[in-house]
């Protein structure tokens, strides 16, 4: 089987498995939805300007930990061995980042929809806005795919996850939040592209590195 | 002996550059005045760390293609001496800022790229002792270890130069070469960098060699 056609039935596998139980998906989404409430009950719902945006992208961090812990931590592992017995290892490692991407662009558009209803929308650019979400969704799953596979090893792997990943992705977020915010003020949207373009080459750089490292992390 | 001389020579140049450092004359310069000595042993510091880093990484990647254990060790003993040197680095820049910017802990994006990278050390060092068998924690350090890097030199290199920094060479601020750092400095300024690299080095090779015994025996 050639890397593509692996990629796409692993993905096709993942897609059922994930709609066949889908808990994961709903209790993801609940903690989303919840956590956005707690903040605006926590808020009384009067918040402005970068706090409103700070705000949701830590409530898109948290989340997204969450919910990509599983991608390796969640699975039995017999399931990898079997995996490991059919397809590359960087046909598994690119269909649980492609995977993730999907999962993560679903549960940010949800985040940004119900955040905007909850809190009043103040963005300006909104087309620049979702571009930002669609990039932060890219960058978390890439990463935390990768960080999950690591975590998954260890003794503890839960708490591990996030120690691991704060490093690595503060310098996305950090990017993100500054290109968001830009999209936010409605500033002229060539004040952004320096963002893009290094979100751009660190996914690149972070991808790369994955299919490049994770041959040696699977094989026990 | 002949194996030792970079040895001796780390010891002559930091003692050279702590009598020269402290001794020779500096320019004056409005804020800065004396404290610009700290630049011998403030920056120094940063190199030797980044250095440290480096070798680390490229252990870790020796590593994964050898599967010998000493590349490990080395790894990790690198790291482990270059994270001291990280809060060396932070503590005499502390000192500086306190001086020169009015605080100890300025919002400057360097100082935060600093702190984030020795926390990624320092979640290396947590990954490591979660690990017990000897072989897969090598292996699942090495990878991290590989993973994290190039995203530190991103933190600490290129984000800083794309917003305002109170560092020089950051967000339009000129470098040391074209003003702060005249011909005299440059005497004392490089024998310090090279005698604290080779001191890392010296204390990390000691390390890994305490490393290897307790591993033999």
């Amino acid at each position: 089987m050639s890397l593509i056609h692996q990629v796409k039935s692993l993905i096709a596998k993942e897609l059922i498995l994930e709609w066949r139980s889908r808990y994961a998906l709903n209790g993801i989404v609940l903690y989303v939805v919840s956590t956005i409430f707690v903040c605006y009950l926590s808020f009384k719902g009067g918040i402005q300007g970068p706090t409103w945006n700070v705000l949701f992208w830590i409530i898109l961090l948290f989340a997204s930990i969450n919910a990509l812990v599983k991608s390796f931590v969640q699975e039995p592992a017999g399931r990898h061995l079997y995996l490991y017995t059919l397809a590359s290892p960087q046909a598994i490692i690119l269909s649980k980042i492609i995977y993730n991407c999907l999962l993560m662009l679903l549960l940010s558009t949800i985040a940004l929809f119900f955040y905007q209803v909850v809190f009043s929308n103040q963005v300006q650019d909104l087309l620049f806005y979702f571009l930002a979400v669609l990039l932060g969704s890219i960058s978390f799953a890439s990463v935390f795919t990768m960080i999950s596979g690591i975590a998954a090893k260890a003794n503890n792997p839960g708490s591990l996850m996030a120690v691991l990943s704060f490093p690595v992705i503060i310098p996305l977020l950090i990017l993100l939040i500054k290109f968001s915010k830009n999209a936010m003020d409605g500033l002229d949207r060539s004040v952004s592209y320096d963002e893009i373009v290094i979100l751009l080459s660190l996914n690149v750089l972070v991808i790369a590195s994955s299919l490049v490292l994770f041959p040696y992390l699977w094989r026990d | 002996m002949t194996k030792n001389w970079w040895k001796i020579l780390a010891a002559v140049l930091l003692i050279y550059s702590f009598i020269a450092g402290l001794l020779v004359a500096v320019p004056r310069l409005p804020i800065l005045h004396e404290t610009i000595r700290n630049l011998y042993f403030h920056v120094p510091m940063w190199f030797t760390m980044i250095f440290l880093y480096l070798l680390s990484v490229i252990n870790s990647i020796k590593y994964l293609s050898s599967a010998d254990e000493k590349h490990d060790f080395m790894a990790v003993e690198t790291v482990n001496t270059g994270i001291v040197f990280g809060f060396l680095g932070l503590g005499t820049g502390m000192i500086w800022a306190n001086f020169t910017w009015g605080a100890p802990w300025p919002n400057d994006p360097k100082l935060n790229g600093s702190a984030i990278s020795t926390l990624m050390y320092l979640a290396y060092i947590v990954l490591r002792s979660s690990i017990d068998e000897s072989q897969k924690r090598a292996k699942i350090s090495a990878i991290y270890n590989i993973f994290a890097f190039p995203i530190m030199v991103v933190l600490l290199f290129i984000l800083p130069r794309m917003t305002d920094s109170l560092h020089p060479g950051n967000g339009g601020n000129p470098g040391f070469n074209s003003y702060d750092l005249d011909s005299n400095m440059r005497l004392v300024f490089y024998p310090a960098v090279i005698g604290w690299i080779l001191l890392g080095v010296w204390i990390s090779n000691i390390r890994y060699r305490i490393r290897l015994l307790q591993h033999k025996f």
